[in-house]
């Protein structure tokens, strides 16, 4: 069978969804389900003490079923992202881990050089960190010597909708690294997915492209297809392009 | 309670009085915290859920508890 195989661990669906940006959590759920998603982000944030009633996301994704990628979402220094992972591995104790450190709040491209530290950092503490960064083969190679268990460059800017950008960049690192290579941020809509997967990307990490659509439900929907049917796509070895044409059906018995 | 026998600390960014001598499984059950599903620090420094009984808040110490919640 064809599985995911992260630190380890193998999961049969190749799409990753976030669950930030959805207008309620029962919604947020919902979406997940129909995706076919067996990995979601989630973020680490003050407990709400003056609403204890307050509904927990863990009320409605059952970390049992689903597997909790604790993210870094919103730091913009090492220190940050290494005392938010500490403490998302205190809640449940949670090893595996998706890094994120951001240097600019209007690209919210990742700094690299924190990203690079933080790797280090919570690799030897026992993480396992999958990360987000640039699409930069140079960087990406280093990432991995440092130990991340996955490698997860951008699409284009978180939230951008924007699609792959640079189509050479993802190819490269693709053919460098062992690694699952997933790509993160950028998606706007279901042939990003498959195109992600056509370039041999292990998976694909999709919110806002799914939480915020007209219909987040039908979005799930098409997304968990698009991603199969660009790995099939992938593994099945496609034809080669030609500038002319190549008639389908035999010449032989032509009336 | 008289206000002499309370202690101000800052819980989750916000000033907040409470007895002398509270521990942090006390102040996590005043505030119905799910224990199951956060994590504490005190002072920057993360608690073991094993020691909130025998952790007893001090005067200004800043304590923070976070859970999961929806993010990409």
């Amino acid at each position: 069978m064809d599985k995911l195989k992260i630190a380890k661990k193998t999961f049969s669906s190749r799409l990753i969804v976030g669950t930030g940006k959805y207008s309620s959590m029962s919604e947020c759920a919902k979406a997940i389900k129909i995706s076919g998603a067996e990995i979601v982000t989630v973020a680490v944030r003050r407990v709400n003490i003056s609403d204890s009633k307050k509904p927990l996301l863990m009320d409605f994704i059952d970390p049992k079923k689903i597997t909790y990628l604790p993210n870094t979402a919103g730091c913009f220094n090492s220190k940050d992202a290494l005392r938010t992972l500490r403490l998302a591995r205190e809640i449940g104790g949670w090893k595996l881990v998706k890094l994120e450190v951001l240097g600019d709040k209007k690209s919210l491209f990742p700094d690299m050089i924190e990203t690079l530290k933080s790797t280090e950092v919570l690799t030897k503490e026992g993480f396992n960190v999958m990360v987000y960064c640039n699409d930069d083969p140079l960087m990406a190679k280093r990432l991995e010597n440092a130990g991340a268990v996955a490698i997860m460059p951008l699409a284009a800017p978180i939230g951008s909708g924007l699609g792959i950008q640079n189509i050479v960049n993802i190819k490269i690192i693709r053919d460098q690294t062992k690694l699952p290579l997933i790509i993160d941020a950028g998606i706007g809509q279901a042939s990003d997915a498959a195109e992600t997967m056509e370039l041999g990307c292990d998976g694909v990490l999709i919110n806002t492209a799914i939480a915020k659509a007209n219909k987040p439900y039908i979005m799930a929907e098409a997304m968990k297809f698009a991603v199969i049917a660009g790995r099939k796509s992938y593994l099945s070895g496609r034809i080669k392009k030609n500038l002319f044409g190549n008639a389908s059906s035999p010449k032989l018995g032509v009336i | 309670m008289n206000k002499k026998n309370k202690i101000k600390i800052k819980l989750n960014g916000k000033i907040v009085f409470i007895p002398k001598n509270t521990s942090l499984k006390n102040l996590a059950n005043k505030f119905k915290i799910p224990l199951n599903k956060v994590a504490i620090e005190v002072n920057m420094e993360i608690i073991d859920k094993k020691k909130l009984n025998k952790t007893i808040i001090k005067s200004a110490d800043k304590i923070e508890i976070v859970q999961f919640i929806g993010g990409g």
